[in-house]
């Protein structure tokens, strides 16, 4: 009986002290508990898409590339200064949210559309965005179909749990038009679908949409109609209730813009550092000025993420320019379109 | 403190109990915080919301400005219709290749063993996606339909059937038909003069297709208008690769379950039944298969219960089932995980927990009566 009472008593000690320790955990929170915690691991945990070209895909040796891996990436290095110190975990359209929430990954960059009802209901928070999109088709050439509004009575292949499904049930109802669709969970097996015949066309972001075209057979065979149907701002996502580290996340995306606006590359980012006289290029470059130390990062945090990653436009032209995506809104605003850097003050 | 065994179990219990409920109430309440920390509210008030998506494939009326809720009914019918689909065929195969396993003929066994092996060692996950390829891959575009006699078409698209357009003024009578044929059996049993009335029942389902025939208004041909076929009833292609997906891997299973269940029947009963003149079809369904049923029931149970589970794979395929459609857009639309995954997990359970009700109460039914 003694035997008994004493495993007992054990089992009580040890759920007490769980308690105890979730407990303490939580008091110990100080500002920015994913930076502390990051700091600790030594990686960034940093949830991307499944594949897709020009986001988020892994090459040939099984490594990853795109414009949101570039993100994370350059993360990492502000942060840690290695932009190989990232893991990243490829998450589906349907259980991104829910792996962001739950404290699987750090943060989101997963061409993800920022909308109200995931600021509010989902409990998530901005980190930037990075591409300026809408919501585009690809519809295949034999069908004769020059327009968005035509696609009366037409299939088509969508990605479920997406802003994409209601933008097209809205265009829809706007425009007196039936458009049916098939809702998928992964990529591969909607332009599977796609390219059978099962659906007409294929929608999602117009970058996306460009990835979809290069996956296919014959990309020739399928043209993308000229209508945006939506806006869709892509971005980063973190959790609500960790200001700080949503703040650096925001700041990082600012950096990339900022090094493509002061004319700084992978390749002359160490020339401008020994040479630099301008003020603006010399805080940015964490010669003058403690940003750094301000976001609770190393103060040549910028000149880290320049040298390992390159700066906004450099990412954009190698992951997009091979599908003949043109910068349009993703454009520097000085050059016409909408991508504009806080100021670094 | 307390010396007698049976109480100190009795305290032991309890204090467990009590441990498991702390426990159990700490997960809620640290749920509770973490929701509140994102500001996030705990609720089904959603429900009552507009969904504002489209649902490709539904039993029953469904538009953009119905809510969540009827989203939640419009795929859990789906479930059921494919959950359902997917017993009967699992059922039908399952016998049959079970009895080829036991054929006298090389092979009949034989194929019937590579069907068994290969169909059990391979993912399902994979075998759902092949049969969806495979049926995307053999069908011709829609405006190359293959033409089926009366009115049927087939195309990448699905099957589509011609639909039945019912006379507005025409549901009183098809209430009276539904009447009558639910009335059949009871009819059958029904005992006139001491007689049982038996097969002179069958003149009621007669009676009731007639009456359905007066209420028919016209018959809707499907046809090719602009990118799509419109009219008529769709089956689609995601339905039948999902059905066959899950038939055909839990019929290898079954078709195990079946073999072993009739080898378990003392081998003198086939003997007898032979001695007394009974053909071999007639010693399988009469003397073997009756038998070897209620050995049967309790292992089918859970390969239906499993076939029910499964029905979730039906997302890969893009098949509108509760698991993607509830667990999935309107999770996602909505924003309520736990409130969703809460209410998936309750439908199933609920679902298999009736389902094995039922399966006890045959098997009771079935089962020897021993005096």
């Amino acid at each position: 009986m003694l035997r008994q009472v004493t495993r007992f008593m054990t089992c009580c000690a040890v759920v007490a002290g769980m308690v105890g320790f979730a407990g303490a955990s939580r008091a110990q929170e100080v500002k920015s508990a994913t930076l502390d915690a990051i700091k600790k691991r030594g990686q960034l945990v940093c949830g991307v898409d499944t594949g897709i070209p020009g986001f988020a895909f892994q090459d040939s040796a099984g490594k990853w590339q795109g414009l949101d891996v570039a993100y994370c990436q350059a993360i990492a290095t502000a942060i840690l200064g290695d932009p190989a110190k990232v893991k990243y975990v490829g998450t589906t359209s349907k259980v991104r949210f829910s792996v962001l929430q739950s404290g699987e990954i750090d943060v989101l960059i997963r061409d993800s559309t920022h909308t109200l009802t995931r600021n509010t209901e989902l409990g998530l928070a901005y980190g930037g965005l990075n591409f300026f999109t809408g919501e585009a088709f690809m519809v295949k050439k034999a069908l004769n179909v020059a327009h968005a509004k035509e696609l009366n009575g037409a299939t088509i292949c969508v990605l479920t749990g997406t802003t994409l499904e209601l933008n097209i049930a809205d265009f829809g109802r706007a425009n007196n038009i039936k458009i049916n669709t098939l809702l998928f969970e992964k990529p591969e097996e909607a332009f599977a679908a796609a390219e059978a015949g099962r659906c007409d066309g294929y929608t999602d972001d117009g970058g996306s949409v460009a990835a979809a075209r290069s996956a296919m057979k014959n990309p020739k065979d399928w043209i993308i109609l000229p209508e945006l149907i939506s806006r869709e701002f892509l971005g980063a996502y973190t959790r609500q209730g960790d200001e700080r580290w949503t703040i650096l996340v925001n700041w990082v995306h600012y950096a990339m813009l900022e090094a493509e606006v002061l004319g700084i590359t992978k390749a002359n980012v160490e020339k401008i550092k020994g040479e630099t006289k301008d003020p603006e290029t010399r805080s940015f470059l964490g010669l003058e000025a403690n940003f750094g130390k301000q976001l609770g990062v190393d103060n040549a945090w910028a000149y880290n993420i320049v040298k390992a990653v390159g700066n906004y436009g450099e990412n954009y032209d190698t992951y997009f320019g091979p599908l003949e995506l043109p910068r349009g809104w993703n454009n520097l605003y000085t050059k016409g379109g909408l991508q504009y850097p806080l100021p670094w003050r | 403190m307390v010396r007698r065994p049976s109480a100190r179990a009795y305290v032991g219990q309890w204090v467990f109990l009590l441990v498991v409920l702390a426990v159990g109430g700490l997960l809620v309440s640290e749920l509770a915080d973490n929701l509140a920390r994102r500001n996030m509210h705990f609720g089904f008030g959603f429900l009552f919301a507009q969904a504002g998506f489209d649902i490709p494939f539904h039993l029953i009326s469904w538009s953009i400005f119905d809510t969540y809720g009827r989203a939640l009914l419009v795929s859990l019918l789906n479930t059921i219709l494919v959950s359902a689909m997917g017993v009967v065929a699992a059922t039908l195969l399952g016998l049959v290749v079970g009895v080829m396993r036991l054929s006298v003929n090389w092979l009949i066994r034989n194929i019937a063993l590579a069907f068994i092996e290969f169909v059990r060692n391979t993912p399902q996950l994979v075998q759902i996606i092949f049969w969806y390829l495979a049926v995307l891959q053999t069908l011709p575009s829609p405006r190359q339909s293959i033409v089926i006699p009366g009115g049927l078409l087939l195309n990448i698209r699905g099957l589509y059937v011609p639909d039945v357009v019912m006379r507005a003024d025409g549901s009183l009578l098809t209430w009276l038909a539904c009447f009558i044929l639910a009335a059949t059996p009871f009819v059958w049993r029904l005992r006139l003069r001491g007689r049982r009335l038996g097969a002179k029942a069958l003149v009621l389902p007669v009676i009731a297709a007639g009456l359905l025939a007066a209420g028919i208004e016209q018959v809707e041909f499907p046809s090719l208008t602009g990118f799509n076929i419109t009219g008529g009833t769709q089956v689609p292609p995601e339905l039948v690769a999902l059905w066959a997906g899950l038939s055909i891997y839990a019929a290898a299973f079954i078709a195990e379950i079946v073999r072993s269940a009739i080898e378990a029947v003392p081998s003198g009963q086939a003997e007898a039944a032979r001695s007394l003149g009974l053909r071999s079809g007639q010693v399988l369904f009469l003397i073997v298969l009756p038998q070897a049923v209620r050995m049967m029931v309790p292992q089918l149970t859970s390969q239906y219960l499993n076939l029910i589970k499964s029905t979730t794979l039906g997302a890969a395929v893009a098949y509108p089932e509760i698991f993607q459609i509830f667990a999935g857009t309107v999770m996602n639309q909505a924003g309520k995980e736990v409130e969703t995954i809460v209410i998936v997990m309750a439908i199933f359970l609920t679902i298999n927990l009736l389902f094995s009700a039922f399966m006890n109460w045959y098997n009771r039914h079935v089962a020897l009566v021993e005096r």
